[in-house]
């Protein structure tokens, strides 16, 4: 196929062998996971803070302002100047806080967000670890994020904290399982979990297509129930600034207000990208069965543009969401889950067996 | 004991979560505050505290002429400033048995309309604001400030203007004025159906708001809750109506009245107050006769004669109440202003007791609280 | 109604009822011990229905209080003011129509938190705008004194 020009494998490793043969085999692994890792951290700290100055660009256009335009071209070291800002700003400690748990929740949520990267194929053969149950691996890390906002809300003894953060607690755990169910849809389509193996399954055409209804219905679910779980948009109620002032992190200045603050975008970059690699083909161009002239020009375009071009289509939507929806009450969004997304999802999960069953997809 | 064993003791004893809203919150709309017992989520009772902004406005009244007066009245409610000042402006006018010139009449209650549409704009964004929609913040403020352009035109200031004064006006309108406003109908017609768009019809609106603290119309007469918040629950309370001012007898318009008196009859009531609004001012335009006069001949020095005048006003939030006591001195012996937000406010822990935390932000937004109003 | 008709009610109801000179409303002083009664009737008999209590206010008159009532008829339109003396100006007291009308119950707070008037019988006095602990007497008072906030002209 064509993409495979761009494939990025033959390059790692070459890195790998590289190291193996210049040092002994235990620093050649100490360097690569220092390199993996410092790799990792930059792309973090920079798909954070962009994707902050986008959300800001981007509600700004919905409500007829400009946004930020003064730092930099466009604004575009607006949000690096905040993160300063955010870095000298005074730490405040809560006499009556649990000091351990109060100083250890913003960690969790941070790290909780930064190990669901690890398993995503951001291009052909450019990904940190290939894991045979990569869905599963993303889906367990990123709830681990709800102990640190469960926790950040108990320790900081803050009555309005406590109430976000219970709030976080029903919200995470109960849409967990439509975004675990959802994701099973694809699953049972491409027969894998592992996440290199669904992206290469949609090489004739994405699952959203080749799925037909149930994988948009399975997508829509996805969307809904992604957003809820990264406390956004109309479901932001663990930290509904008009109820709770600002939920469960409240009494969190400066920098660990960062990290909620990035960990939330993060998570927004997750449930995207796991969007795009799952329902709309990850890094695979465009392909339309029969149309070999229009798929080798879509092979043109290196996989990574089209992995982020998706990505950022997801999050745009995510983005539209909160803008737009007022926020939904609590009782309000349990039922949703409930009543409405969970059962959908069960139907659907067993209309997408009968269909792999009788082979009713496009293959 | 030690501190902590004691609360538990105390949790024990006394189970109700108590969280205090306000006086820094967002929804509280100024420094209110409001002392929930919360059952988890739901509201058990709340309690609320006000005096924040307590400057004994009424005791400043005292020793302060009736020009003088004018100039505190817009800091009650400071989202109907004209309406607050006509009321003062027409106790007066009545105590001394002084006729304004027709025009006056005309360019008070278009200032009040106007006024009125300025208010339910803000009111609206923020309405949208506590429910979490943030965008409807800027479209609201956006229209709100085609209006606050026509005020900065005629009378250099956009939010306290002391314009209406006993005897008429304080100077002639702008030239454009008439233009200005012609022209802002035009654009708000245009508008108005965006912002229906973006709240009215919407599903999560709509579950956040109907059916949500049912104010029934023997409460609202009861409480004397006035205003739109009354008249959503049909109780027919528009002094416009009642006891026409100003200008309102001439023009031709219709009370809004709706039976069903929950947090979306409210909201709506507000919405077709709007539109009934640039009804009103329409025929206010065409009707308004020329010229330039712009007060009445008043003596440099205002002396009410002995006794006791009473004058309610209509303005956005609902009955406002003038009650001078002269002793026929130039200052009042007592001024009380009963103010429509007082009243409004006290229903709130009969309306939102037994629904969540999160209805309490609705019912208190669809309320339109402003807090100066209150504490006086 | 007229206000002829309404002073012929009156004077059926509360033969004892004094009229005052007001252009404007239908104007009466009830003495304090009947008031309660009285309002109680104004809200229920059936041709007067006062059952809008539109503004209630405190006046010092220096030797005594005033309690004015503002009512008026969301059925028929007509309105009444009643007004109420105090004995003297040491511990006035009045009896409380928060039963009667709900909206009193907070009027009634802020007499008694600007002017001291003590209304019996009501469900929960105590201040409203001022702090609790605040015990410099009653600002609106005539005779408060304040020499750092009030400027004397």
């Amino acid at each position: 196929m064509g993409y495979q020009r761009y494939d990025l494998a033959p390059l790692t490793h070459s890195i790998d062998l590289f190291l193996y043969n210049h040092l002994p085999a235990t620093w050649a692994f100490i360097a690569e996971m220092t390199i993996i890792g410092v790799v990792f951290l930059i792309f973090y700290a920079v798909i954070g803070l962009y994707l902050v100055l986008a959300e800001r660009k981007v509600c700004a256009f919905m409500q007829n302002r400009i946004g930020p335009n003064r730092v930099g071209w466009f604004g575009v070291i607006q949000t690096i100047a905040d993160l300063f800002k955010l870095l000298m700003k005074e730490l405040i400690t809560i006499r009556k806080a649990d000091k351990f748990l109060f100083n250890l929740a913003p960690f969790i949520v941070i790290i909780a967000s930064f190990l669901g990267l690890a398993a995503i194929p951001f291009a052909m053969g450019l990904h940190a670890i290939d894991f045979n149950i990569g869905i599963f691996y993303i889906m367990a890390v990123s709830s681990v994020g709800v102990v640190g906002v469960l926790l950040a809300g108990w320790s900081s003894n803050n009555k309005y904290s406590l109430i976000g953060a219970m709030r976080s607690g029903a919200q995470i755990v109960s849409y967990e399982l439509s975004v675990g169910l959802s994701l099973l849809v694809i699953a049972i389509y491409s027969g894998s979990l592992q996440l290199s193996t669904i992206v290469e399954s949609q090489a004739d055409a994405w699952w959203i297509i080749k799925g037909h209804i149930p994988a948009i219905i399975a997508f829509i679910v996805f969307i809904t129930a992604g957003t809820a779980e990264t406390n956004r948009g109309p479901f932001d109620l663990a930290e509904a600034e008009s109820e709770l002032t600002a939920g469960f992190h409240t009494e969190y200045s400066g920098i660990k207000f960062a990290f909620f603050f990035l960990a939330e975008y993060m998570n927004m970059f997750l449930i995207a990208s796991v969007a795009a690699t799952v329902f709309w083909g990850g890094w695979m161009p465009l392909h339309i069965p029969g149309c070999e002239g229009f798929n080798n020009a879509m092979d043109f375009i290196p996989p990574i543009c089209w992995y982020f071009g998706k990505t950022a289509i997801v999050i745009l939507i995510m983005m539209w969401f909160k803008w737009t929806f007022p926020r939904l009450r609590i009782d309000q969004l349990l039922t949703l889950e409930w009543k409405y997304l969970l059962p959908i999802n069960l139907v659907n999960i067993i209309v997408v067996a009968l269909i792999v069953l009788m082979g009713w997809y496009i293959k | 004991m030690s501190e902590e064993k004691k609360v538990i003791v105390e949790l024990n004893e006394n189970p109700e979560y108590i969280i205090n809203m306000g006086p820094q919150h967002p929804s509280t709309h100024g420094v209110l505050r409001f002392e929930v017992s919360l059952q988890g989520e739901m509201v058990k009772h709340l309690i609320p505290h006000c005096g924040y902004v307590h400057r004994g406005i009424e005791k400043m009244c005292e020793s302060l002429t009736y020009p003088q007066v004018i100039h505190l009245t817009d800091r009650l409610d400071y989202l109907s400033a004209h309406m607050n000042n006509e009321a003062v402006s027409l106790c007066v006018e009545n105590a001394l048995e002084i006729e304004v010139p027709e025009r006056v009449k005309y360019i008070r209650s278009i200032l009040s309309e106007l006024n009125r549409i300025a208010s339910h704009q803000l009111w609206w964004s923020a309405f949208g604001m506590d429910l979490g929609g943030l965008t409807c913040f800027f479209y609201g403020l956006r229209d709100r400030e085609k209006i606050l352009d026509i005020f900065e035109e005629s009378f250099g200031s956009r939010l306290l203007h002391s314009f209406i004064v006993p005897g008429g006006l304080m100077h002639d309108i702008h030239p454009n004025f008439k233009k200005g406003i012609t022209d802002f109908i035009k654009y708000f017609r245009k508008k108005l159906p965006e912002y229906n768009r973006f709240l009215t019809g919407n599903v999560i609106f709509q579950a956040r708001t109907k059916g949500l603290g049912i104010l029934s119309k023997e409460d609202a007469i009861n409480y004397g809750i006035t205003g739109p918040s009354g008249r959503a629950s049909g109780f027919s309370c528009d002094i416009r109506k009642v006891e026409p001012y100003s200008a309102y007898p001439y023009v031709d318009f219709k009370e809004i009245l709706y039976n069903e008196g929950d947090t979306f009859y409210r909201y709506v009531a507000r919405m077709d107050e709007m539109v009934e609004s640039m009804n009103i001012l329409e025929q206010l335009i065409d009707k308004m006769p020329d010229g330039n006069e712009y007060t009445s001949k008043m003596k440099p020095v205002i002396k009410l004669p002995e006794g006791e005048y009473y004058q309610r006003v209509e303005t956005a939030r609902g009955e406002l109440g003038v009650y001078i006591v002269s002793d026929g001195n130039k200052t009042p012996y007592r001024l009380k202003l009963r103010t429509p937000n007082f009243s409004n406010l006290f229903i709130m822990n009969k309306l939102a007791s037994g629904y969540k935390i999160a209805d309490l932000v609705a019912i208190s937004g669809s309320l339109d609280l402003v807090i100066p109003d209150i504490d006086r | 109604m007229e206000q002829e008709q309404l002073k012929e009610k009156i004077i059926a109801l509360l033969p004892e009822a004094e009229f005052n000179v007001n252009k404007q409303y239908l104007d009466i002083n009830v003495p304090s011990d009947k008031m309660h009664a009285f309002v109680k009737l104004l809200k229920e008999s059936d041709d007067l229905k006062l059952d809008y209590l539109f503004c209630l206010s405190g006046v010092d008159w220096k030797t005594h209080f005033t309690i004015v009532y503002h009512l008026t008829s969301t059925f028929f339109g007509h309105s009444l003011v009643l007004k109420v003396k105090t004995t003297g100006r040491e511990n006035p007291e009045v009896a409380s129509v928060a039963d009667i009308y709900a909206t009193a119950e907070f009027h009634e707070r802020e007499v008694y938190d600007l002017m001291g008037i003590k209304f019996s019988d009501h469900p929960d006095l105590r201040r409203l705008f001022l702090d609790e602990t605040f015990i410099e007497g009653f600002p609106l008072r005539k005779d408060y004194k304040d020499e750092i906030n009030i400027i004397e002209r």
